[in-house]
């Protein structure tokens, strides 16, 4: 893999930077600014209209200005959204849902990472007969789309009871993350010395002593970019919840999809708009503290070979 | 494939392969029964006359010409179709442009960068939910500009059966032009500087630098980023089903959310594995040539990897 395939964005400001002198204020220096900040605008807005709204009783939001600061704040949107919203009959709000994700998504980041790291060890150090033809259908596996193979894999599942349990959406998303994952790895793998294995192997390492103990430490840094990446896209994932989870472990985004489009009677604005946000919380924030790993993890899933 | 990198190995003994053979168990099987076995299923369940239960008949393209004599297919493709071009489109120039602009030395930048890319952290769903009420033209944009003072201001797509698949790329846009731009900005940075010397030295206006040197320069990022987008636009099922639900009236069916509905609303599976099977063949028409252009690439310039 080359290194210039991952975006490496902090620009060294000592190279280009100074060859191109900081230009002065012109015309056109206005106007790069001017781009840049209606595009934020156009950015910002569904964000800015979102917290403004889930912080305005009802009554203002009737009034009909969208743009407008609340004139009296309050916090039971949030409070309503959380633990009092309802989805069809049931009234209690997303926090079920939040804790569905939660369960749904540890485990199903940690089985994912750690059978791409054990394929992508395998394929790169000890080269099975017939792995890279296994490799090749793996990734365009990673193109199929859920809906052809979604209908026997439910009935599969229904065979074998793991329809609508827990380690069933935990096995389908590790199923469906796999392709990528073994490829990150893979990749990975590929840019460790040839020598430092074959050391391993003179000292008399064995299959799992040098996956566990050697390369497994040695992963850290594609560790991190595959749990960003991982709990991103579980997180947010909603067709495989919609149809794997069953009703006991719809996860957040099923949730919230229900409170908002099955509402009879008056839309409470301001609670949709606050769940909408507790919902993406969690991603937001992974993207918010990660910086640029997260960009080398979407970088990643774009299938390099 | 047993080629082996140049340093040969000192000994293979036996024993470290049916190890290594045994570790892959779970991805053979991934393959063989998760990916091969289901696409067979759905392949042969196409060609039967399946309704509610799997039948195991043989009924030829039966179908296929049910299929594709069934309006709501057709009105699925062509959205599918106008929803592709348009997001892409829009996804590569507004994402390049950002990128373009993020590039002048302008101070902010990892704010900007955060602020445009922000919404592809959010799920489709999350993003479908936000536009659905920012395009609702009772509360919405068109209510608040009216409010403002301009009273003629009229942005009603997403009730409008000739413009809710507007509305949609709009949201999608908005949701994925961030990923483009930071895919592109990645390009940029890695264009050799000498580029921009040479042309400063002959005294080629910046703009023109960027259209005919910088632009061709940037093929592989935009091959990226055109097929993650592409993946992405036969995906389309989330922000459809949050946004419209389909509506108003069957006007912004896709093709995943005709094949859900027929799967397990109007239990149609024969009808809707004849639907997935050409899902199928449209994404192996869409990646296949990409693949290859990436193997054959990556032979052609050798040197892959330390290994």
């Amino acid at each position: 893999m080359n290194t210039r395939s991952l975006p490496a964005l902090p620009l060294g400001p000592q190279g280009r930077a100074a060859a191109r002198r900081r230009a002065r204020w012109s015309p056109g220096r206005l106007g790069v600014y001017a781009f840049l900040l209606s595009a934020a605008a156009f950015f910002l807005l569904p964000l800015y209209v979102m917290l403004v709204t889930s912080v305005k009783p009802m009554e203002e939001i009737r009034l009909g200005h969208l743009f407008a600061l609340p004139v009296k704040v309050t916090l039971e949107p949030w409070a309503l959204a959380w633990s009092g919203a309802c989805t069809g009959l049931q009234c209690e709000g997303i926090r079920g849902g939040f804790l569905n994700s939660v369960l749904i998504v540890v485990p199903s980041t940690l089985v994912s990472i750690f059978f791409g790291a054990l394929n992508g060890y395998a394929l790169s150090f000890w080269r099975p007969r017939g792995g890279q033809a296994l490799f090749l259908v793996l990734l365009l596996g990673a193109f199929v789309p859920y809906q052809v193979v979604m209908f026997p894999l439910v009935r599969a599942f229904a065979a074998v009871s793991l329809f609508g349990t827990l380690p069933g959406i935990v096995l389908i998303h590790t199923l469906f993350g796999m392709p990528v994952m073994t490829l990150m790895f893979r990749n990975y793998y590929r840019s460790v010395p040839g020598e430092l294995f074959k050391a391993a192997r003179i000292d008399g390492g064995g299959f799992w002593r040098i996956f566990l103990q050697l390369m497994l430490p040695m992963s850290l840094p594609i560790v991190v970019v595959a749990v960003i990446m991982q709990v991103t896209a579980i997180w947010n994932d909603f067709i495989l919840g919609l149809v794997f989870a069953g009703r006991e472990h719809l996860p957040m985004t099923v949730q919230l999809n229900n409170v908002i489009n099955t509402t009879t009677g008056e839309r409470l604005y301001n609670v949709n708009m606050a769940a909408t946000i507790l919902t993406s919380l969690v991603p937001l924030l992974v993207y918010l503290l990660s910086g640029r790993w997260f960009v080398r993890g979407i970088a990643a899933g774009a299938v390099k070979g | 494939m047993q080629t082996l990198a140049s340093p040969a190995p000192r000994r293979r003994p036996r024993a470290r392969h049916w190890a290594a053979q045994l570790a892959l168990l779970p991805m053979a099987a991934t393959v063989l029964l998760a990916y091969l076995g289901t696409l067979a299923w759905s392949v042969r369940v196409s060609f039967s006359s399946s309704r509610s239960l799997p039948v195991d008949d043989f009924v030829g393209l039966a179908q296929y010409s049910r299929l594709f004599a069934s309006e709501r297919w057709l009105l699925s493709l062509q959205n599918l179709a106008l929803f592709g071009v348009l997001f892409i489109a829009a996804c590569l120039v507004l994402g390049f442009l950002l990128a373009v602009f993020i590039d002048q030395q302008v101070s902010g930048e990892g704010l900007l960068r955060t602020v445009f890319l922000y919404p592809y952290a959010m799920s489709f769903v999350a993003t479908g939910l936000v536009w659905q009420w920012l395009l609702n033209p009772e509360l919405g944009l068109q209510a608040g500009v009216r409010a403002l003072g301009w009273e003629q201001f009229g942005f009603d797509w997403i009730v409008s059966q000739d413009k809710v698949m507007y509305a949609i790329v709009l949201a999608a846009v908005w949701q994925a032009a961030g990923l483009v731009m930071a895919l592109m900005l990645a390009g940029l940075r890695g264009i050799d500087d000498s580029l921009w010397k040479a042309a400063r030295i002959d005294g080629i206006p910046r703009w023109r630098v960027y259209l005919s040197l910088v632009l061709p320069q940037l093929g592989p990022s935009f091959g990226t980023a055109a097929v993650l987008l592409s993946v992405s636009v036969v995906k389309l099922f989330d922000v459809v089903v949050a946004m419209t639900q389909g509506g108003p009236g069957v006007a912004s069916e896709v093709p995943a959310k005709f094949i859900m509905d027929h799967l397990f609303g109007r239990a149609n599976i024969g009808l809707a594995s004849a639907a997935s099977t050409v899902m199928l063949l449209t994404v192996l028409a869409l990646v296949a040539p990409w693949l290859y252009a990436r193997s054959r690439g990556a032979r052609l310039g050798g040197q892959e990897g330390g290994r």
